[in-house]
Order: C-alpha cells, then sequence, then structure tokens
C-alpha cells in the first residue's frame, strides 16, 4: 500500500511538485550552503583596511584575470599558538561537557523510558522544559551561584567549612559546569526517544536466560542505544566546541576557547579574513562529527 | 515500599540539578539589596523596575516582531522540506536538501552567524541589498536555521500518520493540493504547532548568530540582556528571568493539559466503542 501510493505521488504531484521542492532548497543553498563558499573565499584573501575590511581575491585588469589566494591566513593559525591551545582547549573541554552528560543523562533517560506510561510526558516535558526558557539566563544562573560571595561560598563560609571563599568562577569548571547544565536535555531527548523503543521482551529474555541485571544491560540495552548516545553526543560535543556564550560568562583568562577567540577576532580585531580561516579550520574538525550526527538523523528520519 | 533504583536516583537528582539554579534565580528577583546574593528583606522592586526600562520593553518587542515572522516562515519552509524528504521519491538534489537540514541543528553558531553576515555583506556589494542590517537579516537567519528544526518535527509526524487516507482521497481523484490541505495537513496539524512554538522560542533565545547579522538599529532581547549581564549579576535580569520561566511553564502546563485531554477523549471514545 505503501509502495504504491509512492510510486504514484511524484506523478500525481507534478505539476506542484517542482515548486514544493525548489523553494525549501533554494532558501537553504542560498542562506546555508552558499555562505560557505564565500567564508572560504574570505579566508584566502588579504585584511585591508577598508569598508568591508578585506581585499578582493579577483581583480579583472587589462585583459587578465588576477586571482590572489593568500593562504597567509591559514600559515598565521598554525604559526601562532594561541589558535592551537584554542582549538585544541575548546575539543577538550567539549570532549568531558559531553562525556558527564552522558553519564549523567543516560540513567535518567533510562528511567524516564521504564516508568509508567502516564509519567513519560511530564517527564519529558519537565526534562525540556528549561531548554525552552532561555539558554542565556540559565547561563546567567551559574553566575550568582559560583560567584566568590555567590551562595555556594556564603554557604560554606557560613558552615564555617572554608575560611576563605573558593574560587569557582572564571575557571574551567565553571565552563564545564556550565556546558553540562545548559546541554543536558539535548543529551536526554535523543536517549529517551532511543531506551523507549526498546523491545522489551528482549530484555525479559535475556533475564530468563539467567543474565544478571547489569550483564543485561552490558550486553543488550547499551548496544542497542548506540544510534541515541551518537545523536545525542554530537548535539552536545559539536555546539559545544564552537561555543561562545558560557566561556565569555563563566570562563577566565585560563579559558581559550575557539569560538571566543574568532568572536574576538571578528568583533574587536575587525580582522575578517582571519575570522573566517578560524572558521573554515573548526568546520574541518568538525565534519566528521556532523556527518556522524547527519547518518543518524537521515537514518531516523526514512525508518 | 520498594527501593527505588539507581537510575530513578538519578532522574531525580538530574531534575534537581536542572531546576535548582533557576529558582535561585526566581527567588533572588525577590530580594530587596542590589546584591544579588545578600538577602535583604522581599521586594517587588525589580519588577517595577523592569517595567520601567524602555531599552529592554524596545527590545522584547523587537524579538517578538522577529520571533513570529522567523516561525511563521520556518513553519512554510520546513513542512515543505519535511513533505519532499518522507513523501517523495528520489530525485536529484534529494541528499543534498535532507543534509541542508541536518546541519543546522548542529552547526556551531559562530560559524552560521559569520557566514550570513559575510552572505548581507557581499549580497549588498553585488546587488545592493540589503543596504542596511536589522530586523530583516535577522528574520533571513532565523527562519533559515529554524525551518531545520520544524522539518525535523515535522516529518517525524509524517511518518507517523495513516498513508491510507490520503491514498484514499488520491484513488477518489482529488487533486494532490487539495489532498494535501484538507487531509494531511489536519492530521499533521499538532506538529506544525509544535514546530512553530519550537522556532518561536528559537529565535526569542538566539544571541550568537543575531549579534553578527543585525546592524545598528535592531537590538535583540537576548543582545540587551547580554551586554547586561556582562558586567556582572543585576536584579532586574533576575526579574526578567523570572517572567521568561513563569511563561514558558505556563504554556508547556497548558500544552500537556490540551494533550491530555484530548487523549482521555479518544481514549472515552474507544471504551464506548468497545462496549456498544
Amino acid at each position: 500500500m505503501k509502495s504504491s501510493l509512492l510510486a504514484r505521488l511524484p506523478r500525481a504531484l507534478r505539476p506542484g511538485r517542482g515548486w514544493v521542492i525548489a523553494a525549501p532548497l533554494l532558501w537553504l543553498t542560498l542562506f546555508f550552503l552558499l555562505p560557505f563558499g564565500i567564508v572560504l573565499k574570505i579566508s584566502l584573501s588579504d585584511a585591508a583596511i577598508s569598508v568591508p575590511p578585506y581585499s578582493a581575491i579577483f581583480d579583472y585588469s587589462a585583459e587578465t584575470l588576477n586571482i590572489a589566494l593568500n593562504f597567509g591566513n591559514y600559515l598565521f593559525l598554525t604559526t601562532d599558538t594561541l589558535y592551537v591551545a584554542a582549538y585544541w582547549g575548546s575539543v577538550k573541554i567539549a570532549f568531558l561537557s559531553t562525556l558527564l552528560c552522558l553519564l549523567i543523562g543516560y540513567p535518567m533517560a533510562y528511567a524516564m523510558a521504564r516508568a509508567p506510561a502516564r509519567w513519560q510526558l511530564v517527564l519529558l516535558l519537565l526534562v525540556m522544559l528549561p531548554s525552552w526558557t532561555s539558554f542565556l539566563i540559565r547561563v546567567y544562573a551559574w553566575m550568582g551561584i559560583l560567584s566568590n560571595n555567590g551562595l555556594i561560598n556564603n554557604g560554606l563560609l557560613w558552615l564555617g567549612l572554608i575560611d576563605s571563599p573558593i574560587r569557582m568562577m572564571n575557571t574551567n569548571f565553571a565552563v564545564i559546569l556550565g556546558i553540562v547544565y545548559a546541554y543536558l536535555p539535548f543529551m536526554i531527548l535523543p536517549l529517551y526517544a532511543n531506551l523507549s523503543r526498546l523491545d522489551g521482551s528482549l530484555l525479559e529474555a535475556a533475564s530468563d536466560l539467567g543474565s544478571r541485571k547489569f550483564n543485561t544491560f552490558l550486553k543488550v540495552t547499551l548496544p542497542l542505544s548506540k544510534g541515541g548516545i551518537i545523536a545525542g553526543s554530537m548535539l552536545v560535543f559539536i555546539p559545544a566546541v564552537g561555543e561562545y556564550v558560557i566561556p565569555e560568562l563563566l570562563g577566565g583568562p585560563n579559558t581559550v576557547m575557539i569560538g571566543k577567540v574568532l568572536w574576538e577576532e571578528f568583533f574587536h580585531n575587525r580582522d575578517w579574513p582571519v575570522a573566517s580561516a578560524l572558521a573554515m579550520v573548526m568546520l574541518a574538525i568538525l565534519i566528521i562529527p556532523i556527518a556522524l550526527f547527519h547518518r543518524y538523523q537521515s537514518r531516523e528520519l526514512k525508518e | 515500599m520498594k527501593k527505588p533504583s539507581f537510575t530513578t536516583l538519578m532522574l531525580i537528582a538530574g531534575l534537581l540539578f536542572l531546576y535548582l539554579p533557576m529558582a535561585i534565580l526566581m527567588f533572588y528577583s525577590f530580594n530587596s539589596s542590589r546584591l544579588v546574593t545578600v538577602w535583604a528583606g522581599f521586594s517587588g522592586r525589580w519588577y517595577i523596575e523592569l517595567f520601567r526600562d524602555r531599552q529592554i520593553l524596545a527590545a522584547v518587542w523587537t524579538s517578538l516582531r522577529i520571533a513570529f515572522f522567523s516561525a511563521t516562515m520556518a513553519v512554510c519552509l520546513g513542512t515543505m522540506a519535511a513533505f519532499v524528504m518522507t513523501r517523495f521519491t528520489r530525485f536529484r538534489g534529494k541528499t543534498a536538501l535532507s543534509s541542508m537540514v541536518t546541519a543546522p541543528l548542529v552547526m556551531p553558531e559562530v560559524i552560521t552567524g559569520l557566514s550570513l553576515l559575510l552572505l548581507f555583506v557581499h549580497m549588498a556589494q553585488m546587488i545592493g541589498w540589503p543596504a542596511d542590517r536589522g530586523m530583516v537579516t535577522i528574520w533571513i537567519a532565523h527562519t533559515t536555521f529554524c525551518s531545520a528544526y520544524v522539518a525535523v518535527v515535522v516529518a517525524s509526524r509524517l511518518r507517523e500518520v495513516d498513508l491510507s487516507i490520503e491514498e484514499a482521497a488520491l484513488d477518489l481523484g482529488s487533486p494532490p493540493l487539495k489532498t494535501f490541505f484538507q487531509i494531511t495537513l489536519p492530521m499533521i496539524a499538532p506538529a506544525l504547532a509544535a514546530g512553530w512554538l519550537l522556532a518561536f522560542t528559537l529565535s526569542l533565545d538566539d544571541l550568537v548568530i543575531a549579534s553578527f547579522v543585525s546592524g545598528p538599529g535592531a537590538s535583540t532581547l537576548p543582545m540587551v540582556v547580554f551586554s547586561s549581564v556582562r558586567m556582572g549579576v543585576s536584579p532586574k535580569i533576575n526579574a526578567l528571568a523570572t517572567l521568561i520561566i513563569l511563561t514558558v511553564s505556563l504554556a508547556t502546563f497548558l500544552a500537556w493539559y490540551f494533550m491530555r485531554r484530548s487523549e482521555n477523549k479518544r481514549r472515552m471514545a474507544m471504551a464506548q466503542q468497545d462496549a456498544g
């Protein structure tokens, strides 16, 4: 039945089919794909004091087309240790945060999927609700809690457990905490979707055959939820690598993350070519995680 | 009473972790002291100051308008993309379309923001449009990433609905466009509403992309909040945060209530059918 409809639809839809495809395809090509080409182009141009602040790559004069590609911006990224450190720092912090999200999120998603059916929707809404409020405000909430005269330090001082405040704000610890807090719902959502579809009879079979609970989890549940783990991890890791707001608000001088460096190159130094080169290298680092996420997502969508 | 399992305890602890910071934030919005962390008595003065702040009120209005138009456009484009991905047979460009639909979901915001700004600068040079950046460029940027979210929400619903009803309509000679509006659309309406709301909140929330593509004229709410928060904690922002959290909670509660009611009705109807 399904196949007969799918086979007939293209013919039946012919008059309208073209523009139904064209509208989203054109919009996304123009406003999503094409911009990357422009970033690539500007990353290969020279910085200049002009509006906009870069020189043209193509120059047509005296019947010759001159193409000047400046790879200097990319070379510059390798010579200045700040950039290498920023990439490495971002990947490290994003990786640690993703791991923590997974360790906290997996048991939560598991408990949600095992909860009575009438509770599941409520729990799902409770987990997702924070992500619908405001990212900025949720990061801001930690500023009042972690600062030197913040809630935790005041509490510990009052209890007499410490003599002077512990420095928590403006550290990598605060950044990782902020990322875990902000992105936890995005880890739980795909994990829950995956675990709630898990066939309970498989677990029963395992336990009938004498498998112990933890063993069943390792041999049955965990492998079957691989898709959810990959999707959740990529939903946290990829945006976290480019994160700007969290390191800016919670991080300190020791926090060098690439999103923040890119922002500063662009807005403060007004060096558009170097900012573009930074973006292209970041994209190159993230291309494998993005491809992984895409493979999982398109499998989800086809199914 | 059974001992709660490890995962149940983790779920409770995790929910506390998610909600405690927000509860603390809301609690201190009623603090009369300017120092956010020292309790000096109950007061509603920060709410009054919030409503006197013209800059914030103007930013709220700007953000709401951008979010409304972005969400509406994103639902149109996203639904088309979802329909193409789930109902159309293979065609050239289908893989490209589905990659372009999933990639914005994870693309770091600084990359999206930078690339769109550079596009707008280029377009201004080549065709003279957009002459200056502001609400329209933010609208385009938000529509682009929001339509990806809408497409995913609508596509998952489109895959669930019963194809045989659409098929029957087509068999009986209903033109495809009419079939879509009279049969498919009512069936996927809840997903469209969910997608619209999601797009609306995403657009309201975005700071990084809007900062890149905005011009001097248009400041969205996150941009104003960010420049204030950078200076440190401010009770006025706590008051604003409280209002945002309460609004979202109320909307979520209403959505849950109506979902539950229609579910109960459906169950009752089925029970009656079984009995009769």
